[in-house]
C-alpha cells in the first residue's frame, strides 16, 4: 500500500491488517503518555480544500500521536483561494519534504490525481472527496462494527471480519461518499449491507452494488439489522426536489423515537445505532436515538484516531511486506505507483 | 516541394495505381486544381509521380463539426495551427464552430475567420455561426447576414450549447429555410444536466461524479425532429452518443423528416470505463458512453441512420486539463486521428468499406455544409480534393508530435491503424510522405469569391 485512495479496491487482507494495527494503536490511546515515536521526523500535510474541523483534526491527532510533524494547509486564507492550482499546491508540499499528504476536497478523485501524477511523490490519503469516498470513515466505522460484533460473538476483535453481520445504511446515499466507502469495504468484510434511502437519493445504477437497496426503513428494520447507520441530509435537498419537505422526510426515512423503541419491542436488542456525524439532530436522527446506549457516534470518533494512526503508520513506515503477497486488481496496482 | 501554387495554376500530379475508394487500382492524374484524368496507365509530360501502390485514394475529408478556437482563444489553436493538423488528419474543409470569443455571431466574425483561413491555405475554412447572439439562447443572430457574407454559412450552431427554448429553435429552423441553411443542435436539456461531469450509470454512481444522463440528449432530439417535421425544416444533430438517441433519428428518417446526424471518433471507440482514471483527458461534452452505446453508433453508422463522422476537435490547453476533474475543461483533439479511429472501430471491424469511408467522411459532410466543390466523386473533370491513405500503417499516438496545439488526445499511446500520407486541396499537395508541405495559394483577385475559386 503506498495510498490510500478508496475502499473499493482495498483486499481483505489489507482491510483487517489497518484495523488489526487500528487496535494496537487504540491501546496506545490508554496509556498515560499518549504518544509513539514511530514517525519522527516525518512530515504530514493535511491539504483541506473543504472545511472539515471534525476530519482534520482527526488526521492531527493521529499524526501527532505517531510524532510526526503536521502541516495544516487549508484552501481558505491560502494561495489556493488567490487560483493556485491542485498541481501547483502539490509540486509545492512536495518541494518542502511531505511525506504524507491528508487530502479532503470537493471534487470527487482529486486524491487520485494526486496519486497517479508526478505532481508529488508523497503517500497520499483521501480523506474525502467530493462525493466520492472517505475511506478512513469506513474504516473507523468498520472497526466500531468489529469490536461490537466480535464481543456478542465472544471471540476477539484482531484478525476478525464482519461474516454475517447485517448493517443497514440510510440516507442520502446519491451525495454520500461515507455510503459508497462503507458498502466497499463492509463488502469485502463479509457483511450483509441494505441501503434505505428516497428513490431520489440512490444513484442510478445502484443495483449493481453488492448490497440490498430497500425504500422502506421500517421494513428493513423489522428484517432484522445488527448496525444501522444513519447518513446526513442536507436541508437544502429539498429546494431540489429530492424530497418534498424535511418533515417527510423525517417520517418516512429519519431514525426517529418510534423506530427507537421498535428496535426494542422487535427483540433487538443489540442492535447499535451509527453516524458519521454531524448529525441533523430531528431531521435523520432524534436526540433520544442519538443519545441512547445503543448511539456509538462518540465511539467512532474516539475510533477514528486509532485507524487514522495505523493508516498513516502503515503507509508512512515502509512496511509492505502484505501488500506485496495481496496485489489487487490492475487499477489498484496502478493506483498505487 | 518548393513551388507555391497560386490560384488555380498548381502542378501536374500523376498518382500510380491507388485504390480508387478502396477498390481496383488505377491512376489519378491532377493538373489545374482539378482531377484531369482516371485510368490505368497513364502519364503526362513534366508531372511529379507519386507511386501508390497499397495505397488507398478518397476524397479529402470535410469535418462538419471543428474548433479552431481563433479568435480568442489563441492559446488553445488558431486558424493557422488548426487547419495543419486537419490537413495532416486528410481533410480539405473543416466547419469552424461558432463558440469563439467574439462568439461568431455577426458577418464580421465569420469574414474573418474566413479569411483567416484562406490566409492560411490548409483546408477550406467554413465558418459556422452562432443560431443566437452571444449562444446566450435569447434573441436570434443575423443568420441571414452571415449567410450573405463572404463567408456564405450555411450552418448554423451554438455547439457548446443548446438552443433549447422550443420556439426559439422552431423559429431558427424556419428562418435558416431562406438561404436553404441548418441548424445544427447541440442536444444538451440544460436542467437535466446541471453540473454534469460524465455518462450517467454505474460508473458514475461509483466515483461520485454528477451525471449526463443519456435522457438529456434523446428528450432534445425527440422535440428537434417533431419540430423540423412540423416545420418542413433541415436538422443536423451534432455528436450524437448513446444507443436512444440512434433510434429516435432512425424513426425520424423513417417517419421523412429532413434530419442528419453525427459522430466522433472518440464516441465510436471509447467509454466511460476510462472516467475510472479520473484523468482529465477522457472529459467530453457529451460523455464517453457505454459499451452498448458504443456498438449503437457504429451500428447506426454503418447503416446510414448516422450520416457523418464529425471530430468536435476541441483542443484546450494543458492547464485546463492538468486539474481536479470538476474543474477540467470539456474536449478532446480529433482531426489527426479522426482517419485512424474510423478505420480502427468501422473498417477493421469488417462494418464499412473505404466507399463507405468516403461517404461519411466528405461526401455526405460536404452536402450538409453545402459545400459544393468538396465530397465530389474522383473522377476526371472533379476538383482535385483528393487523399492518399496507407491502410496497413500502424502508429502509436503521441500529441506531442502534432500540428495541433491541443495536447488532449484520449488515444495518447495507443496503437492505432492507417495513415495519411497525401493530401491534395485544390489539386496542390498540403501534405506529402505524411508531413506537411506547403499551403494552397488563392489568387489575390479570388479573395472574395467564397470557396469555388
Amino acid at each position: 500500500m503506498k495510498h490510500l485512495l478508496s475502499t473499493e479496491n482495498l483486499s481483505a487482507a489489507n482491510a483487517i491488517r489497518i484495523l488489526d494495527t487500528a487496535e494496537e494503536m487504540a491501546a496506545v490511546g490508554d496509556r498515560e503518555v499518549k504518544k509513539l515515536p514511530a514517525l519522527r521526523g516525518r512530515t504530514v500535510v493535511n491539504l483541506f480544500f473543504e472545511d472539515s474541523t471534525r476530519t482534520r483534526i482527526s488526521f492531527e491527532a493521529a499524526a501527532k500521536r505517531l510524532s510526526a510533524d503536521v502541516i495544516n494547509f487549508a484552501a481558505k486564507g491560502s494561495s489556493v483561494s488567490k487560483g493556485e492550482s491542485l498541481k501547483d499546491t502539490a509540486q509545492t508540499l512536495a518541494a518542502m519534504g511531505a511525506d504524507a499528504v491528508v487530502i479532503r476536497h470537493w471534487a470527487s478523485g482529486a486524491p487520485h490525481r494526486l496519486a497517479a501524477t508526478d505532481w508529488i511523490d508523497a503517500a497520499v490519503i483521501n480523506a474525502g472527496d467530493g462525493t466520492h469516498e472517505h475511506p478512513t470513515q469506513a474504516l473507523l466505522d468498520a472497526f466500531t462494527m468489529r469490536r461490537h460484533w466480535s464481543k456478542l460473538k465472544g471471540s476477539a476483535s484482531t484478525g476478525a471480519d464482519l461474516t454475517g453481520m447485517r448493517v443497514a445504511i440510510a440516507g442520502d446515499v446519491l451525495h454520500s461518499r461515507v455510503a459508497r466507502s462503507n458498502v466497499w469495504l463492509l463488502r469485502t468484510l463479509g457483511a450483509e449491507v441494505t441501503l434505505v434511502a428516497p428513490p431520489t437519493l440512490l444513484p442510478i445504477g445502484v443495483e449493481h452494488w453488492p448490497c440490498k437497496v430497500s425504500y422502506n426503513l421500517d421494513e428493513t428494520l423489522e428484517a432484522g439489522v445488527d448496525a444501522i447507520m444513519m447518513l446526513r441530509v442536507q436541508g437544502e435537498r429539498m429546494n431540489a426536489s429530492f424530497f418534498p419537505s424535511t418533515r417527510e422526510y423525517s417520517r418516512r426515512w429519519g431514525f426517529d423515537d418510534a423506530r427507537l423503541r421498535a428496535l426494542d419491542e422487535l427483540g433487538l436488542k443489540d442492535t447499535i445505532i451509527m453516524h458519521p456525524g454531524p448529525m441533523n439532530r430531528g431531521l435523520e436522527i432524534s436526540s433520544a436515538a442519538a443519545d441512547s446506549p445503543r448511539s456509538t457516534v462518540l465511539a467512532q470518533v474516539r475510533n477514528g484516531v486509532s485507524v487514522r494512526m495505523a493508516a498513516l503508520y502503515l503507509l508512512l513506515s515502509g512496511d509492505t511486506r502484505e501488500a506485496a503477497t495481496t496485489p489487487g486488481t490492475a487499477r489498484s496496482d496502478k493506483e498505487s505507483n | 516541394m518548393t513551388e507555391t501554387a497560386t490560384g488555380t495554376a498548381t502542378g501536374t500530379y500523376l498518382i500510380r495505381g491507388a485504390a480508387i475508394l478502396g477498390g481496383d487500382a488505377e491512376d489519378l492524374l491532377i493538373r489545374d486544381g482539378v482531377i484531369a484524368e482516371r485510368g490505368t496507365g497513364l502519364s503526362a509530360e513534366g508531372a511529379t509521380v507519386i507511386e501508390a501502390p497499397g495505397l488507398v485514394a478518397l476524397p479529402g475529408m470535410v469535418d462538419i463539426h471543428t474548433h479552431l478556437r481563433e479568435p480568442g482563444r489563441e492559446d488553445a489553436e488558431t486558424v493557422e495551427t488548426g487547419t495543419r493538423a486537419a490537413a495532416l488528419g486528410g481533410y480539405t474543409a473543416v466547419h469552424a464552430m461558432a463558440n469563439s470569443n467574439p462568439v461568431a455571431d455577426t458577418a464580421g466574425v465569420v469574414e474573418q475567420v474566413h479569411s483567416l483561413g484562406r490566409a492560411s491555405g490548409w483546408v477550406d475554412v467554413r465558418p459556422v455561426g452562432a443560431v443566437t447572439v452571444g449562444l446566450a439562447g435569447e434573441q436570434l443572430a443575423e443568420l441571414g447576414a452571415m449567410a450573405d457574407s463572404r463567408a456564405q454559412v450555411r450552418v448554423f450552431s451554438d455547439d457548446g450549447l443548446c438552443v433549447h427554448d422550443p420556439v426559439l429553435m422552431r423559429r431558427a429552423l424556419e428562418y435558416v429555410k431562406a438561404f436553404d441553411g441548418v441548424v445544427a443542435q447541440h442536444a444538451q436539456e440544460p436542467r437535466l444536466t446541471a453540473g454534469a461531469q460524465m455518462n450517467e450509470g454505474t460508473v458514475s454512481a461509483v466515483l461520485g461524479l454528477a451525471g449526463w444522463p443519456a435522457v438529456a440528449e434523446e428528450s432534445i432530439i425527440a422535440r428537434d425532429v417533431l419540430l423540423a417535421q412540423h416545420v418542413g425544416s433541415r436538422l443536423h444533430v451534432c455528436h450524437v452518443s448513446t444507443a436512444g438517441s440512434v433510434e429516435i433519428v432512425r424513426w425520424a428518417k423513417e417517419r421523412g423528416i429532413n434530419v442528419t446526424a453525427e459522430v466522433t471518433p472518440h464516441h465510436l471507440l471509447l467509454t466511460d470505463e476510462l472516467v475510472r482514471s479520473y484523468d482529465p483527458v477522457y472529459k467530453v461534452n457529451p460523455p464517453l458512453r457505454t459499451d452498448a452505446d458504443v456498438q449503437a453508433l457504429r451500428a447506426g453508422l454503418a447503416d446510414g441512420t448516422i450520416d457523418v463522422v464529425g471530430t468536435d476537435h476541441a483542443p484546450h490547453p494543458s492547464e485546463h486539463k492538468e486539474c481536479e476533474w470538476a474543474q477540467a475543461a470539456m474536449g478532446m483533439t480529433g482531426l489527426e486521428t479522426a482517419l485512424s479511429v474510423v478505420q480502427e472501430s468501422m473498417i477493421e471491424t469488417g462494418l464499412m468499406t473505404w466507399a463507405d469511408f468516403a461517404r461519411v467522411t466528405s461526401t455526405v459532410p460536404a452536402a450538409i455544409g453545402r459545400v459544393a466543390d468538396q465530397g465530389r466523386p474522383l473522377e476526371a473533370g472533379e476538383p482535385a480534393n483528393v487523399i492518399l491513405v496507407d491502410p496497413a500503417a500502424r502508429w502509436t499516438v503521441d500529441p506531442h508530435k502534432m500540428a495541433t496545439m491541443g495536447r488532449n488526445s484520449p488515444f495518447a499511446g495507443r496503437e492505432l491503424p492507417g495513415a495519411v500520407i497525401a493530401t491534395f486541396f485544390k489539386g496542390h499537395p498540403t501534405v506529402l510522405d505524411g508531413k506537411l508541405n506547403t499551403p494552397y495559394r488563392y489568387a489575390a483577385d479570388t479573395a472574395g469569391a467564397g470557396s469555388s475559386s
